[in-house]
């Protein structure tokens, strides 16, 4: 299973070893943990509630994982999101990617991470004092991703 | 000659709609033909009007304002994603 979406909560150190369980060509397992802040543009955060796009939060993710695969060779790729209501300290997001060396696998794990923020269709209400509001896209995501098209970014 | 439209997020809640089956007017074939019809339906629709900041897929993949929508489509509008 390369890409999970679930309310869950996962074990980290299980699914970085799991990456190169029974793969001793692996070399290097690049990962990101994404978690949730208690702070978010000057305000304080209680929580969060994710929501999606059922089937298609899927499809988009798998598709992600297979542009990472036609970029770099790739011996495994785990994406796992959750949704649902999550509070500061909460794991939202883990990518992980095993390869033969560390360049391949930093650089996917980045890739797959910047495309998952603009092309995954997820959106953040976040619980503030001042009452739950939606967060904005952030412009800076749209050129982390737009970067990677200018083929300025290779391992 | 009809549609599923889904809504999402922040949308979802200006338009206080989640679905809805839709009949496709006579005119309208695109996704950018689509919204600009649903934006003219009254006041809360201008949410989706030109100039905001909407995305849209269509059969769950992202689409553009040119792609066709045909009979059947699962077509969906939302704002800019927020994951990660």
């Amino acid at each position: 299973m390369t890409v999970s979406v679930q309310a869950e909560d996962f074990d980290v150190g299980a699914e970085i070893a799991a990456l190169s369980a029974g793969r001793n060509e692996v070399g290097a397992v690049a990962t990101f943990l994404g978690l949730v802040r208690d702070v978010s543009g000057g305000s304080s955060v209680g929580a969060m509630t994710l929501e999606h796009y059922p089937g298609m939060t899927e499809a988009s993710l798998e598709e992600i994982v297979v542009q990472a695969r036609a970029r770099w060779s790739l011996y495994a790729v785990r994406v796992i999101h959750r949704f649902g209501r999550l509070e500061p300290g909460d794991r939202i997001v883990f990518v992980g990617v095993a390869g033969a060396h560390r360049g391949e696998t930093f650089a996917a794990c980045e890739f797959i991470m910047d495309y998952l923020k603009t092309r995954a269709p997820f959106w953040k209400l976040e619980e503030t004092p001042e009452g739950a509001r939606w967060v904005d896209a952030r412009d800076s995501d749209d050129s982390a991703a737009a970067r990677w098209e200018q083929g300025g970014r290779q391992a | 000659m009809t549609v599923k439209i889904l809504y999402f997020a922040s949308l979802k809640e200006v338009l206080g709609c989640t679905e809805e089956s839709f009949v496709l007017p006579s005119g309208v074939s695109t996704v950018g033909e689509l919204r600009s019809f649903l934006a003219d339906r009254g006041e809360k629709w201008k949410a989706l009007g030109e100039g905001r900041n909407v995305r849209a897929a269509r059969n769950q993949r992202m689409a553009a304002p040119a792609d066709p929508v045909l009979p059947g489509d699962e077509i969906a509008f939302f704002p800019p994603v927020t994951g990660g």
